[in-house]
Formats: C-alpha cells, structure tokens, sequence
C-alpha cells in the first residue's frame, strides 16, 4: 500500500465513461424524485382521507416498502415480479418503478406530517368562506404545509440521489456500473472508486448547503 | 315568524358520551343581535359552530336564511359541496384569528370572493380595498398578517367574513386572546355592524359590551339555554340562579 503509485489518468481515459454514468445517475434522479413526490402525496393525502379503506391501503403501502431493503425491492421487482405477472420489464423500468415506490414511500410520510403541523383554525377559517375541503387543502393547507416540507424533502432526495448506486447491480448503466467496467478493464479499482465517491459528494455538496439555507429561511420566517 | 333570519330546533350534539348541546331552540330575527352568555363548556361555541356546520349536530334543524339542514342520527349528511355553499352564506370570526400567514392582508379578504364566488381579481380587491376601510385598515392592505397586533389582526377577519356578503355574523369569543387595551377596536367595529342592521350571533364574556349591543340575551349552562330575554332584562334582573350566580362574576366590571 505504502508503495502505491495512483495512476489517476485513467479516469481521464474513460472520461466518457464515467460523464455517461453521471448524465444516468442524475437523470435516473430526477425521474425517481418527481415519480415518489406524485405518489409520495397521494399517499400522504390518502393518509388523511376519511375512509379508512383508503387509509390502510396508503398505510400497507407505505409500511411495505419502508421496512423492505431497497436492493431486496430491486431484486424483486426485476426478476420475480415477471414470474408473478408474466410481463417483462426491461432493468430500467424496474429500477424507476422501485426507486420511485420506494422514494414515495418515505416522501408520503413527509407530506402528511407537514399538513398535520398546519394548525386546524386554518382550516376551519377555509371552510368558514364556504371553500371545499380540496380547496381548502390547495389554497390554504399545502401552501404553508410545503414550506415545512421543503428541507425534510430535500434530505430525502439527496438519499435517493445514492440509493440509485444500487440500480448497478441490474446492469442499469448508471455511475456505479460504469465505473465497475472501467475498473475491471483497468485493475484500478482504488482509482476508480475514490472518483466515484468524489463525483457522488461534488454532485450532492452544493444541495445539502441549499437545504441548510432553507432550514435557516424557515426557522427565521417562523 | 317570517322575519327570521335563523331559526334552530331541537339541536342536540355529543362529543362521546358527554351530551354538549340538548335540544336547542333559537330564533334570530333579521337585524337583531344576540349575545350567547355562559361558563366554559356550556356549549355556545358549539352551538355556533353548528350553525355553519364546523360542528355537524347529530339531530335537529338549522335555517339560515333560505338554506336549512335537518340532521338525524344516522343518514349521511349532504355533500361537502353542500355544506359548503351554505357556509358560505354565514360570515364566522374566531377567536384566534385564523387569518391566512402566507398572503397579505388584502389577499386574506379577497380570498373568499375570489375562490368560493369566483369574482374577478380587481373587483374583488376593490371589495376587499373598501372592507378594510370600513374596519379602519385601508393603509395595511399589503402587509402580511404578522406585521399586525391582535386588535388589528381581528379587524381583517373581521373584513375576510364580511367579504362573502354573507347573511349572519358569527363571533366566537372573538376578543378573549386580544390584550385588554386592543378589545375596545374590535369591539367598535362590530358596534358598527350592529347599526348597520347585520344579523349577528356573538359568544362572549363581555358582559357589558353584550348589555350595550345585543338586543337579546341568552345564557347557557350544560348544555341547555336556561334564561333567554331582552339584554338589559337578563343582565340586570336575572330570574334564574344560575344566571345570577354567573353574572355575579362580572358585577364589578359591567
């Protein structure tokens, strides 16, 4: 070890490489974010329905994949699920099918905390114009609601962002994947793997400092 | 009894087993102003949000205005559409205010108007505009609602109800969390909407304030209206006990 020479230069060889991985990663990102937070608030606003079927179904749904591992889910989805329906996805597919479930999972769980802290007189003084309770939600709840959520959502993103590291094990060409094939064409996994866990931190590091900002607005607006 | 503007009977209520509300009768003439008096818990807020269904009752019937309700035990209430056109119709001012943090002033009144009668954006400023002149805040239309004290934040909620141009005025304990010194501004204001001929229904512990303004008294205790009369008869010449035992609390301030 003592001895190493680090022959970073390789990076620079499969630069292309590891730039499409990043494009994948980010791109696989997005598409799980804006996925969890749709089902992510329907399920949280399923929490809060008066039915209680609609209640245990969002409740099933949310316990299920909170307390399952994510690469257990990965699996599943990918290589079992098929046998179960007969219908076969591409990795992909199962890969933003599972993250976004996942995601929303937790997002949900979010979304209702944050409308539950916005005190009942609001609602009541919606209701008292003569609002109907989804327009209530829209225009008095959520507006303040998401303004709680916006950090505890931001954190959850910035998780979701890493846990696509975990699409590689389905070949998903992703970050991860790439720079396993460059580091087994290489036999330069220390290399390879330092740059990936930089690129991870350099993507992630200026967004952990906007949720900070946004924490420190909220606390002052309140 | 044509010239009522709300008539509620046989109301009854219970949160659990604890019956709140045992069959209410109340008749509320258009114009007159009438003053729920009582202890805590004797259900007169209840009774008030029951009128515009905040509280849904579990049997009896409320008309305000054109728009009744009967309610039973069991069949499921009308739609949520329903009971909010006939909120919308009844202008309700809370205690702690409610008004909405995250829009000014001006946006609060306009609110109404804009989202329940959908009136046009500048039509409803104007009507929002004049409203809060009316309540003596014309110059703080565009501040948000934390930049204002108590008295001034009631004002605008005062102004948001009145926005929906509605048939009656609910005020439930509306200056009980202002500081002594800023009850006086809320209390003109409402003063002035007795003139004005509104049809009001006031819970309140200013005892003096509903001597001077309501044209009818009634106090409840448990759950029932025990003594009910012109203000300054109640007030001053109770016939029940427990009216005089409760009005005996407030002789020194009247």
């Amino acid at each position: 070890m003592i001895s190493y020479t680090w022959h970073f230069e390789v990076i620079w060889q499969y630069s292309r490489l590891f730039l499409a991985g990043t494009g994948v990663t980010i791109g696989l990102t997005i598409a799980v974010v804006i996925l969890g937070l749709l089902i992510g608030l329907v399920a949280g606003l399923m929490q809060l329905a008066r039915s209680p079927v609609l209640r245990w179904v969002s409740w099933a749904y949310i316990e299920m994949f909170r307390l399952t591992p994510l690469l257990v889910l990965l699996l599943w989805f990918y290589y079992a699920l098929p046998m179960l329906t007969g219908i076969k996805i591409d990795a992909l597919s199962a890969s933003v099918i599972t993250l976004s479930l996942y995601g929303g999972s937790f997002y949900a769980e979010v979304i209702r905390g944050g409308i539950v802290s916005i005190e009942s007189g609001q609602t009541e003084a919606g209701l008292a114009l003569g609002m109907t309770p989804a327009r209530v939600m829209r225009r008095i709840v959520l507006p303040q609601a998401i303004k709680r959520m916006i950090p505890p959502l931001m954190n959850q993103s910035i998780i979701q962002f890493k846990n696509t590291s975990l699409v590689s094990v389905l070949a998903v060409p992703d970050l991860l994947y790439q720079g396993q094939v460059v580091a087994m064409d290489t036999y330069r996994a220390l290399e390879v793997y330092t740059a990936i866990a930089a690129i991870y931190f350099v993507v992630l590091l200026p967004l952990t400092v906007i949720v900070k900002m946004a924490e420190r607005r909220l606390a002052q607006s309140n | 009894m044509d010239n009522c503007k709300i008539e509620i009977s046989a109301l009854r209520k219970s949160f659990g087993a604890l019956a709140v509300l045992r069959d209410i009768n109340l008749k509320v003439e258009a114009g007159s102003v009438v003053a729920l008096i009582g202890p805590s818990g004797s259900g007169k807020s209840t009774l008030l949000r029951c009128i515009n269904l905040l509280v849904l009752p579990e049997g009896g019937r409320i008309r305000v205005g054109d728009d009744a309700f009967s309610f039973d035990g069991n069949a499921k209430l009308s739609s949520t559409r329903e009971q909010a056109r006939f909120r919308s119709n009844t202008g309700m001012v809370f205690q702690h205010f409610n008004l909405f943090p995250h829009m000014t002033v001006v946006q609060n009144v306009m609110e109404g108007p804009l989202s329940v009668k959908r009136m046009p954006k500048a039509k409803a400023e104007a009507v929002a505009r004049k409203l809060l002149d009316k309540v003596g805040l014309s110059d703080k239309g565009d501040v948000y609602p934390n930049k204002l004290s108590g008295g001034q934040k009631q004002r605008v909620a005062i102004a948001r109800a009145l926005a929906m141009e509605p048939a009656v005025m609910l005020f439930d304990e509306v200056t009980s969390a202002l500081d002594p010194e800023l009850v006086g501004e809320v209390l003109n204001v409402i003063r002035d909407l007795a003139a004005d001929g509104m049809t009001m229904i006031i819970v309140t512990h200013e005892i003096g304030f509903a001597r001077e303004v309501a044209d009818r008294v009634l106090f409840m205790r448990d759950g029932v209206i025990v003594e009910e009369g012109p203000a300054r008869e109640v007030i001053d010449h109770p016939k029940e006990e427990t009216t005089r035992v409760f009005l005996s609390h407030f002789h020194n301030r009247g």
